[in-house]
């Protein structure tokens, strides 16, 4: 405001000579400075991709990538998914350094460690998936998180792996685990290997099912194929962010399938809710606390149920129990 | 000898022999009209040749041609096994929930000392069948039809036999809202859990998360001709090489060939198949396959219930390759 008065108080001095020769100056200075590439472009703005909306991207990562006009939730990367989820600075992260080998020497258009080394150029991340222990609301949990943008968040051996792995810890530590699934499926350029991992987790989740622990399980855009037929859908609470697309075939397949236009909200989370497949469509913002509850819920059932079956050890899993339920800070 | 099979119309890579089969036979019929021992000496020669070609031909199969086997019209689907194994068998329908998927069959068979709880996907054979059977690709409550089974055998202690033939679990707009990834989920999870023997058999097309969804077994054996895999050879060119025409390439990528896939550590037994494939000769191939599956059977049947559940989770625990990479710098 103050600025303009001033120009304009600068105006009223100079005669009109003066004034055309500072048009042009400025002119030439704002045609030296380079326009912005488009990559400069995208990282200062996004466009909704359901409202089109243009979106100050700032803005948008501030409110949890969930675009402020429409609701629209963005696919978000791991490490942002981390962000949001866990108490700052509680996530310590497991088996950081598994990578994949290159079992068949498998060659399409491209070799697979070509294709590796791209995913990983792109996404910042060695695997599709990162897991680790944190604390969300002061509640210790394990948390897996899926990122889409490595990969297409597929599964290999790698992922496989480090799901199990997670599913063990948790199991051996008996905390509530919470897997965040975001994949295109099992990954094609480890050939069997990679289906094999849907029954390796799987059989890891019966173990941990067997130890009455708590697993949630939160499906975000886009969970489809093999992760969906293992541990996504395994959860004893199934979460899903809302508009994600979930199945286990993709639309295309089958509309070539049954020959049919399939409706427009097919296979959206909402979808999934009125056909009894989830528990829940969480909006990105009230995540954390639905999760918090959903844990201390299921924490307290089990600590009464511990304490009504004496004992000595009863007594230590009460207590340890009786401690997670205890918010530290 | 009979030269000309009647039952299976000749695949691709079987033209050769096919035509050098309707010389001899042209010969053999110059040879009804006028005995001449000359011809008679061809025709032993050209049937030599035949069988040398035969040989040579089935000993180096190409991936894709493995599939056009492993699909043949005419090979033996796992009726066609349970009627062989157990003329007595009783078939058990329904997932009791309002569904009875042909796609998955389900029975009590007597295999020598076993009696088992045997599951197996159908095909069909005619097209009234295929079409009932939706060509082998199970619904959703066809999974759940084979749990209620998994538990049953559970419950009284059987073993438990699967034969694998489908392209797939189906992708259909029902079987997506009867949850499908659920349904095969659930079978991964409660399958790894059982206390009893499972033994799995690919007979045909292990045809990814629908093959799986009956396969999570102690031991895995495939017939000679059989494959399995990831994905569709047809969906992975489709995916990976933009094209439908680079199947071929595909199979050949994927490694998915009985041999490929026991050099993986994945597959336990390959089973001999009659020269020519499984078509030829359905006693052949139901006695192999049975053979192969007592002697498992019998080798199980020491473990204890606990041992049997961890010889199984350690399987597939196990499975998987990758390596751990140590370096300095923090994960981005």
């Amino acid at each position: 405001m103050l600025k303009r008065s001033e120009n304009r108080w600068k105006f009223d001095e100079m005669d009109l000579k003066e004034w055309f020769a500072s048009r042009r100056k400025s002119r030439e200075a704002l045609q030296v400075k380079q326009p912005l590439t488009t990559e400069e472009y995208c990282a200062l703005w996004t466009q909704c991709f359901q409202c089109r909306e243009l979106l100050y991207t700032r803005d948008l990562r501030n409110n949890l990538h969930v675009c402020p006009k429409c609701q629209y939730h963005f696919r978000i990367g791991a490490d942002q998914r981390l962000e949001q989820l866990a108490d700052p600075d509680s996530f310590e992260e497991l088996d950081p350094d598994l990578v994949s080998a290159d079992p068949l020497g498998f060659v399409d258009t491209e070799t697979y460690p070509n294709r590796q080394a791209e995913a990983s150029r792109k996404s910042g991340l060695r695997e599709a998936i990162v897991t680790g222990s944190c604390k969300i609301n002061g509640l210790k949990v394990a948390l897996g998180v899926m990122d889409f943008g490595h990969f297409g968040g597929s599964m290999g051996s790698v992922v496989g792996e480090k799901a199990a792995r997670l599913i063990e810890f948790a199991g051996r530590n008996s905390l509530p685990l919470i897997l965040v699934s975001s994949s295109g499926g099992a990954r094609m350029q480890e050939g069997i290997l990679s289906l094999m991992q849907m029954a390796k987790t799987s059989s890891a989740l019966k173990t941990f099912h067997d130890q009455r622990l708590l697993y949630i399980s939160i499906l975000t855009e886009p969970t489809f194929g093999g992760v969906t037929a293992s541990f996504a859908m395994l959860g004893d609470i199934v979460l899903a962010e809302p508009g994600a697309r979930i199945g286990f075939a993709g639309r295309r397949v089958i509309e070539q399938t049954i020959k049919q236009k399939l409706p427009a909200d097919f296979q959206t989370a909402e979808y999934l809710l009125k056909n009894g497949q989830l528990d829940m469509v969480v909006e990105r913002a009230k995540l954390r606390e639905v999760l918090s509850r959903l844990i201390v819920f299921h924490l307290k059932a089990a600590v009464k149920d511990t304490a009504a079956r004496s004992g000595p050890k009863a007594k230590a899993e009460t207590v340890a129990a009786q401690e997670r339920l205890t918010p530290s800070r | 000898m009979a030269i000309s099979d009647k039952k299976s119309a000749p695949l691709e890579f079987e033209q050769p022999l096919a035509v050098l089969a309707q010389q001899i036979e042209a010969l053999e019929k110059q040879l009804a009209d006028n005995p001449n021992p000359e011809l008679d000496a061809d025709i032993a020669h050209l049937r030599e040749q035949y069988k040398h070609l035969k040989r040579s031909l089935y000993s180096n199969l190409r991936p894709i041609d493995h599939l056009a086997l492993a699909r043949h019209a005419q090979r033996p689907y796992t009726r066609d096994y349970f009627d062989r194994w157990d003329d007595d068998w009783m078939e058990l329908h329904g997932d009791r929930q309002g569904s009875d998927d042909q796609a998955m069959t389900c029975g009590l068979l007597e295999l020598d000392e076993f009696a088992v709880v045997a599951v197996g996907t159908q095909k069909g054979r005619t097209l009234r069948d295929k079409q009932q059977c939706n060509f082998g690709m199970p619904q959703p409550e066809g999974y759940r039809k084979a749990l209620r089974l998994f538990q049953h055998a559970e419950k009284f202690r059987l073993p438990v036999v699967t034969l694998i033939d489908t392209p797939g679990a189906y992708p259909g707009m029902t079987a997506e809202e009867h949850n499908q990834s659920q349904a095969i989920a659930m079978n991964l999870r409660e399958l790894a859990g059982l206390t009893v023997p499972v033994v799995a058999v690919v007979t045909g097309e292990g045809g990814s998360g629908g093959a799986l969804g009956i396969g999570v077994a102690n031991r895995i054996l495939m017939l000679e001709h059989s494959v399995y895999s990831v994905i569709s050879p047809e969906g992975c060119a489709s995916i990976l090489w933009r094209s439908a025409e680079k199947v071929s390439e595909a199979c050949q990528s994927m490694k998915m060939t009985a041999r490929e896939l026991l050099a993986q550590g994945v597959v336990d037994e390959v089973i001999e198949e009659p020269l020519g494939g499984a078509q030829h000769d359905h006693e052949f191939a139901a006695r192999a396959t049975r053979e192969a599956i007592v002697r498992h059977l019998r080798e199980l049947s020491s473990l204890s219930p606990e041992k049997l559940r961890s010889d199984r989770q350690g399987k597939f625990r196990k499975v998987g390759s990758f390596m751990e990479d140590k370096r300095t710098e923090s994960n981005g």
